[in-house]
């Protein structure tokens, strides 16, 4: 306490923060970038392990030996889905009832509030098929889910061929010790959240339902299977969620530990492991595989079918085949017998997954960066704000010159404070509302006025509203309260740097990755802008770092990292889709990615910009 | 002074209206920060049912308030909104008037001590100018009524709102100087929550103050009057007791309402210290640090009230924030209340160390709670230690506030008798520090 309460210490402490202030703001930003690069470093990581004492010690063996016969299921629901011309629900059911499940189905439809050029889909109806295992050896309490998406045209069928083919053996094994249901769901994410908002009683879209008529337990666990060939090469596990929330670690130690026991090769974001850390490209190839997770994590968007399970507190991972290391093959039997082992792993559980680690970040499928390593790169970005805040505090606080009416000169300075800082605050407010009001609710109306599709449409007036929003505050607050006061513009940065940091902390918590990469484009301009330095300039440098621009960069990053660069022209197509994706996750699914930036990041942006004209 | 204030209602009471209307109320209503098992409104509408239904409210473990406020609201159930904006309303003019008295009298008591040339020449620029104290009253009110705390503990229906007008009453009548609604204004607010008791201290004093009696234990006047004020007090707090036992017909409430405050048996996490200790602790020790907690809420009343005893309506002010600390089922909506008294201390600024800090942490806190209440109830990725390490910096920095506070007042009074700049023995400048 000595601190706090020694004027003298205190003096010193705070007379050495405030000289020299912009120095220990760059280091902490340099600082900060590089504590994150180093944690793709190998050494610096640490090694998975299973924490999870049920899941560790015990052996299971797989023995699941009907891939052929998986196969040619999948053919034949091919040919019965090309049949029907979608999902072939009547054969599902008799499929599955012929292998001794009980089965039920679900319908639901959706309109979504624009269309999807995508995936092509407006109005959406399609049915969900499940079949329940019933537990033979302990009371029917707790369920394991695994899950197939019947996808248009040719994919997936083999997964939902394997997910049958499961369901067969699975029937004649007596060690179940929780129920297991067997889930195949039409028009992906879409029928995923109304089987999943059937199976809980929540509807927190407004979409409509036909109410599930047979339930398991307690959902413990989820995978869902993406295969679309019939050999593949190896296995990739997808562990992003919805809103960046990831599943417990050890689901992923899980299914490590299953591919290394089988022999199957494993990737994760669809890259290998390298052993080659100490080189550079062994280490270059660490940090690519981290800044795809962060970015995928960033985008808050569900990254496979269990994307929707995390929500309900369900641990859950998307395991894809792919089919691009020519050398190795594995047949489905195989895969059959890894995923038998994971489950059977998940039998044995006694409780929820909880051992192990929450946040992460994983360099490779070996190596992990638990949330105690990588926040500091975070904190030290964010300590930044707060030494910005704290030297506008002192220069505010700082006793003016005295004069014979020292009083009267403070209040002449703080009365228009409130003020000036007030105004840009619920304008820049108010335009972020606009910009989230704005594309979805007058798509009708731009369609009418523009030859462009509703799509475009919404997507063009969100850029239109944010593109205005540049324009608008700064003439309005000198509108409002005449030329701004040098005291003016240092409350409304001490307010917006405050409210910067807070949303920032925010979010980095709930998602790290977004948190991690809105931090690292806007402290440098929070932390660094007056009215007093050249306009041109810092308005060029301010627009590229703004959070639409670093949308934009992410999606070429995007691209880069995943070995499929993309032109401008592709790049800017690119760029509008993901931005409706993003407005179509957040209507369909909930992702908070665009009310937070539409309704937060930008409005605390603009503040940021008005500052920069200020007078 | 009229039409800003009834400004400022309207403002208050449309924000109120505006929210009660959307969809973000329910929302609101289940927050753990704004609502507490005794102040929920779910759980008085749980006991509206119960009467209804001719059972005691308190039979189960849903409902804990007051018989008092059971039937009140037994009539005014269906005009509950208005009824809780009208709180807010009436604690917001209680406290503007009462303020608005008190700046007087300290305008009063600082013209006489001019007068008496009692102030050291170099304090000239602490004294009190009544520019400045004129919009006080009003910032008080505004304090209160646009406080997003009070905002939200409002719109959540929390019976919070009826406690704080009761003791924003208490205030008014206590500084209007009048002694038997004081007692009975004071005796209302600890039926409904026996913390308040430790308001008494400060309204004594007050009222002593105002009566010109000497706060000296070898004076029979000043016992006089302790009686007399106690007899009114134990009087009336009698009175509501037979009444609530009559309109029930059992003593179930005794148990159900301050057992339930006492004995801390609901241990659902809120903003206060009590329900992570309690959960944590073996079943043993229960007992003695119950009493260490409950202790403690009220034992700062001796030392303060023997500190401050010149300044009564201050010590109430720290009164009011030692309650919402350390209460055992705090909402944000106790913290609005005395929140609502800094604007009164606006002169204090100047001798205050760590407002800044103490700000940002509040801030930073309050917009914590519901993000670490996501990831531990709803994402189930964080538990109940990053919620609790939320809580306990935010008591922190309400502790640390009102000891800034504290010590500033007690600096500036240093000031006023010693002079502005301290000089040391030899002469040099000397600075004060607390150790």
């Amino acid at each position: 306490m000595g601190l706090l309460s020694d004027p003298n210490r205190r003096r010193a402490l705070i007379s050495m923060l405030t000289r020299l202030n912009a120095p220990i703001c760059m280091l902490c930003y340099c600082a900060g970038v590089c504590w994150f690069m180093g944690l793709a470093f190998e050494p610096f990581t640490l090694r998975t392990y299973m924490s999870e004492n049920a899941m560790g010690s015990t052996m299971v063996e797989e023995r699941f030996p009907a891939g052929e016969r998986a196969l040619a299921t999948a053919r034949e629901f091919a040919a019965h889905k090309k049949k029907v011309g979608g999902m072939p629900v009547d054969w599902l059911v008799k499929t599955m009832q012929a292998r001794g499940l009980e089965v039920f189905t679900q319908s639901f439809s959706r309109v979504l509030p624009f269309p999807d050029e995508n995936k092509e889909r407006y109005i959406v109806k399609g049915t969900n098929v499940y079949g329940i295992l019933r537990a033979p050896r302990a009371p029917r309490t707790e369920a394991l889910v695994l899950s197939a998406p019947c996808s248009p045209g040719d994919n997936n069928n083999q997964a939902v061929g394997l997910l049958l083919g499961l369901a067969h053996y699975f029937r004649n094994q007596i060690y179940w010790a929780k129920d297991i249901i067997f889930l195949v769901n039409e028009h992906d994410l879409i029928g995923m959240q109304a089987w999943l908002e059937g199976y809980h009683h929540t509807n927190t879209t407004g979409m409509k339902w036909t109410p599930l008529q047979g339930r398991g337990g307690s959902i413990q666990a989820a995978l869902s299977l993406e295969l679309s060939s019939d050999v593949i090469t190896s296995l990739d596990i997808v562990l992003e969620g919805l809103n960046g929330q990831l599943p417990n670690l050890d689901l992923a130690n899980l299914f490590y530990a299953f591919c290394q026991k089988i022999g199957v090769l494993c990737t994760i974001q669809g890259r290998l492991q390298r052993n080659d850390w100490d080189s550079v490209s062994g280490y270059s190839h660490a940090v690519q595989t981290m800044m795809l997770m962060v970015m995928k994590q960033a985008s808050g968007r569900p990254w496979g079918d269990h994307g929707l399970f995390l929500r309900y507190h369900i641990e859950a991972a998307t395991i894809s085949g792919i089919n691009s290391f020519r050398q190795y093959k594995t047949d489905l039997t195989t895969t059959g017998r890894l995923v038998e082992g994971m489950y059977r792993k998940l039998n044995n559980l006694l409780e929820r997954l909880h051992q192990s680690y929450f946040f992460y970040l994983m360099p490779s499928l070996t190596h992990f960066v638990s949330i105690g390593y990588y926040m500091p790169a975070f904190g030290l970005l964010a300590v930044i704000l707060l030494l910005r805040a704290l030297d506008l505090w002192v220069q505010l606080v700082a006793p003016p010159a005295r004069t014979e009416d020292g009083i009267a000169e403070i209040e002449q300075q703080s009365s228009p404070g409130v003020r000036s800082v007030l105004t840009p605050l619920i304008i820049s407010h108010l335009t972020g509302a606009a910009l989230y009001l704005m594309p979805v609710h007058f798509q009708e109306m731009a369609v009418e006025h523009f030859p462009v599709s509703e799509t475009e449409a919404v997507v063009l007036t969100a850029i239109a509203v944010y593109t205005a929003g540049l324009a608008l505050p700064h003439n309005t607050h000198r509108l409002v309260s005449g030329e701004g006061t040098e005291q003016g513009w240092r409350v409304l940065k001490l307010v917006a740097v405050l409210y910067l940091a807070v949303l920032l902390g925010c979010t980095a918590l709930i998602n790290f990755s977004l948190g991690f990469i809105l931090a690292l484009t806007m402290v440098p301009v929070a932390a660094f802008v007056t009215p007093d330095v050249p306009k041109v300039l810092s308005a060029i440098v301010f627009v590229i770092l703004s959070p639409a621009c670093t949308l934009l960069f992410s999606v070429f990053l995007f691209q880069e990292l995943q070995d499929m660069p993309v032109s401008l022209q592709d790049g800017w197509m690119l760029y509008i889709s993901v931005i409706s994706q993003g407005i179509l996750d957040h209507y369909l699914f909930g992702s908070l990615v665009y009310p937070l930036i539409a309704l937060m990041v930008y409005p605390c942006w603009l503040l940021f910009w008005n500052i920069l004209f200020w007078k | 002074m009229a039409a800003p204030l009834t400004l400022l209602l309207i403002v208050a009471v449309t924000i109120r209206a505006v929210l009660y209307r959307s969809s973000l109320a329910e929302l609101i209503a289940e927050r753990v920060e704004v609502v507490s098992p005794i102040t929920a409104w779910k759980r008085v509408i749980e006991g509206l049912a119960l009467l209804d239904l001719g059972v005691s409210p308190y039979s189960g473990d849903v409902f804990h308030e007051t018989p008092l406020i059971i039937y009140l609201f037994h009539f005014l159930v269906d005009y509950a909104e208005i009824t809780f904006m009208l709180a807010d309303v009436i604690t917001a003019v209680a406290l503007y008037f009462a303020v608005r008295d008190y700046n007087k009298k300290v305008f009063r008591k600082q013209k006489f001590a001019l007068e008496a040339d009692r102030y050291p020449h170099d304090c000239l620029e602490l004294i009190r100018r009544p520019k400045e104290m004129f919009y006080i009253p009003l910032k008080v009110a505004m304090f209160y009524l646009l406080n997003p705390f009070t905002i939200l503990s409002c719109v959540a229906k929390s019976t919070c709102g009826l406690n704080n007008a009761v003791i924003s009453l208490f205030i008014l009548t206590t500084i209007k100087g009048n002694v038997l609604l004081s007692a009975v204004f004071l005796c209302l607010a600890t039926y409904q929550s026996i913390y308040p008791l430790t308001l008494c201290a400060p309204a004594m004093l007050y009222l002593m103050q105002h009566q010109f009696i000497p706060v000296n234990f070898r004076r029979v006047s000043f016992w006089w009057f302790v009686t007399q004020y106690l007899f009114m007090f134990l009087g009336s707090l009698l009175v509501l007791t037979c009444l609530s036992f009559f309109l029930l017909g059992s003593w179930d409430y005794m148990s159900s309402v301050y057992g339930f405050i006492l004995s801390v048996p609901d241990l659902t996490p809120n903003i206060g210290l009590f329900w992570y200790f309690f959960a944590e602790m073996f079943e043993h020790f229960r007992l003695f640090f119950l009493c260490v907690f409950q202790i403690n809420v009220f034992f700062y009343t001796i030392p303060l009230s023997i500190k401050l005893k010149e300044h009564p309506v201050f010590l109430m002010f720290m009164q009011l924030a030692v309650i919402s600390i350390f209460k055992s089922y705090p909402t944000v909506g106790d913290t609005a209340l005395y929140l609502a008294f800094l604007p009164v201390w606006g002169h204090l600024h100047r001798f205050l160390r760590n407002i800044f800090l103490v700000s940002c942490v509040l801030l930073a806190c309050s917009a914590l709670f519901p993000v670490l209440w996501h990831l531990w109830i709803y994402a189930g990725s964080a538990n109940s230690n990053f919620y609790y390490a939320i809580t306990l910096l935010f008591n922190v920095a309400q502790i640390l506030l009102v000891s800034d506070y504290f010590y500033a007042f007690l600096r500036r009074e240093h000031h006023l008798t010693s002079g502005l700049y301290l000089k040391k023995k030899d002469g040099s400048e000397a600075t004060l520090v607390l150790k």
